[in-house]
């Protein structure tokens, strides 16, 4: 059974079909890659899936259930976590902190224990810890336990929100653009960490990027998509080599300027 | 400089971060318990008084500094807690102990509910809604004559537990440690909140509710929760102002007071417990110390150019004014600052806490 099985999922946004009966599935352990120029809907494809969008018609299923019953606030704890293009953490918080906010969905106790911080929950908070803690080892964060994000850069961030969605220990991880902006270094450690991901922690990564030799270093399949449709599916190099593709991204006229 | 070799993660759970940190506390602790022998029972009553408005300037922290939400209205809390302490016991008969607690959780309870219909808005439009809670409370004193004494007010008796009675005239001591052990147990609880993963909701919230949303956080719910807690929080106090001031009417509970209470943690610094206290300080205390300044300026002769109708709120608002424009993060912010420069010295640099670029948040799928 496929993990995450997405059909004929369209959403209207006034006049704009952002998403326009896309199809696809996500297999468990394979990392799968969105491609498409700005404005493809990709991210809408994001936020469909954590239920932040109702979709005008369409259907998803994760783990062979109907995703659509859930709402956005439970996704989480059915086992899937993601990050934000324009990194959404928690601004006034440390790095531990948000960290630990992605341990949300093993939250076990009533908030009256939490505001007595009876003994239980003080052995929870220690296995939170744990949790985080390997997340941090994992992502080298170590320098940055306890600063502040909103003095932290770029590629740092990058990294804590990735490490905030890993805290989740999720089945299925969603990535939008895990490496824009980042330099050739960072983007490189991203890739080791995504393939380890895959194959250390047993985690199915759907990801959103543009640098297509990140693309193609770690995905098993890429799907390419422009305008909201779906223009091509399969390896990252069936897809790059692929007409339509490059005609999406390049222009019309693009395949006779090559010829 | 102060290194603490942490060799546990209990030492990030408790309570204190490091020896100092517990020898400065304790060191508090003495001076609170001796402070009725060391000051006059006027301050002593003023200091009470402190006590009682940082418990209300917590309620608002916790809405405001760890959830971000806001509030123009927090007085009609005050008011239920007062009103509803007197009448548990003059009505109901029961006895303060009892009284006292239900207060704060009739006052939450309020709280909870009135979150539901306006935890949905945001920024200026939860203010005004606020803004109308607060209105709307003070016109229901007058109308519920019957129950609160309208423009009349209400007459609240002394504290009785088992048959001893608190009176700020007759043992303010007394009175004073009664308080000082609830402030305690109230702080006490608001650190727990803030180390455990309610706190970390709620800072989830104010810093981004997209992503909390995607953590899992149930949005409605949890801020249903803060303004149960805050409302909790504030109406403990009211019920405490009501047996300290003695008398109350719809008056004592206006929009004005609801402000103060928001001046209050934004001088003292929003986001902390320490920035409650602090504010109540400044809030109880500025009128004292500009009473004996303008005792002091008479004495040399300038009684006269000083005496000026409502100089205090004059005063406050431009304290307000000079702390938003010079230092956001209040007295606790500037205290950190200070303390910090202190442990660096002398490596501290200048730009140390300038804030780095913030990078562009979207607001688009709130
Ligand atoms: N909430 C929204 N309201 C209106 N239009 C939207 C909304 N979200 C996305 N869109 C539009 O949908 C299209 C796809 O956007 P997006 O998914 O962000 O593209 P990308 O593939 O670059 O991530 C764009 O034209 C965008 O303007
Ligand atoms: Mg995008």
């Amino acid at each position: 059974m496929s993990l995450l099985e997405v059909s004929d999922l369209t959403i209207r946004f006034g006049g704009l079909v952002a998403v326009d009966s896309v199809s696809f599935t996500v297999e468990p352990g394979e990392t799968f890659a969105l491609v498409g120029p700005n404005g493809a809907g990709k991210s809408t494809l994001f936020n469909l899936i954590s239920r932040i969008y109702e979709p005008s018609s369409g259907s998803i299923r994760f783990k062979g259930e109907d995703l659509l019953t859930a709402h956005a606030d439970q996704v989480a704890g059915l086992g899937i976590a993601r990050t934000f293009q324009n990194i959404e953490l928690f601004e006034h918080a440390s790095v531990l902190q948000n960290l630990l906010v992605g341990r949300h969905t093993h939250r076990q106790y009533s908030f009256l224990s939490e505001l007595l911080f009876l003994p239980r929950v003080r052995e929870q908070e220690r296995e939170n810890r744990k949790a985080v803690e390997n997340v941090i080892d994992f992502l080298d964060l170590q320098p940055y336990r306890n600063s502040l994000i909103a003095g932290l850069p770029y590629g740092v961030r990058k990294v804590v929100e990735m490490g905030r969605a890993l805290a989740l220990s999720p089945t299925l991880l969603l990535l939008d653009e895990p490496a824009s902006g980042l330099s050739v270094e960072e983007t490189n450690d991203v890739a080791f960490w995504i393939e380890d991901m895959k194959k250390l922690m047993g985690i199915t990564v759907l990801m959103v990027e543009h640098d297509m030799s990140l693309v193609s270093a770690v995905s098993d399949r890429v799907l390419a998509l422009a305008d909201g449709k779906t223009i091509a599916v399969g390896s990252a190099k069936e897809v790059q080599s692929h007409p339509a593709v490059i005609e999406a991204y390049l222009g019309p006229d693009s395949l006779e300027v090559e010829a | 400089m102060r290194f603490v070799f942490k060799t546990h993660y209990d030492q990030d759970l408790g309570l204190f971060k490091h020896t100092q940190h517990r020898v400065c506390y304790a060191l508090l602790g003495a001076i609170m318990v001796a402070l009725p022998w060391l000051i006059s029972d006027y301050l002593l009553g003023e200091f009470t008084l402190v006590l009682i408005w940082s418990i209300a300037g917590m309620g608002l922290m916790i809405l405001i500094g760890q959830t971000g939400q806001a509030s123009l209205g927090h007085a009609a809390f005050l008011a239920i807690g007062a009103y509803s302490v007197v009448l548990l016991q003059e009505r109901a008969g029961l006895p303060f102990l009892l009284a006292f607690p239900l207060a704060g959780l009739i006052s939450g309870v309020c709280g909870a509910l009135i979150a539901r219909p306006i935890a949905k808005l945001h920024g200026v439009y939860l203010a005004i809604a606020t803004l109308a809670l607060g209105i709307l409370v003070e016109d229901i004193i007058v109308i519920a004559e019957a129950w609160t004494g309208g423009v009349g007010g209400l007459f609240a008796p002394d504290i009785d537990i088992f048959g001893h009675t608190f009176n700020k005239y007759i043992n303010p001591a007394d009175l004073y440690f009664l308080i000082l052990g609830i402030t305690v147990v109230l702080v006490l609880l608001y650190k727990n909140l803030l180390r455990s993963p309610l706190g970390r909701a709620f800072a989830a919230i104010r810093d981004s509710e997209v992503s909390a949303q995607a953590m899992g956080v149930e949005i409605a719910k949890t801020k249903s929760l803060s303004f149960a807690l805050s409302a909790a929080y504030t109406g403990l106090a009211g019920a405490l102002l009501g047996h300290f001031t003695g008398i109350f009417n719809n008056e004592t509970f206006t929009i004005i007071m609801s402000i103060n209470m928001l001046m209050m943690i934004v001088i003292g610094g929003v986001g902390s417990i320490h920035g409650a206290f602090f504010g109540a300080a400044v809030f109880v205390l500025l009128p004292t110390i500009i009473a004996f300044a303008r005792d002091g300026l008479a004495t040399l002769g300038l009684g006269n150019a000083v005496v000026i109708p409502g100089i205090e709120a004059g005063i406050f608002a431009a304290i307000l004014i000079a702390f938003l424009l010079f230092e956001p993060l209040g007295i606790y912010g500037r205290w950190v600052k200070i303390r910090t420069w202190f442990e660096l010295f002398p490596l501290a640099r200048r730009d140390m806490f300038k804030r780095n670029q913030s990078f562009l948040k979207t607001e688009r799928t709130r």
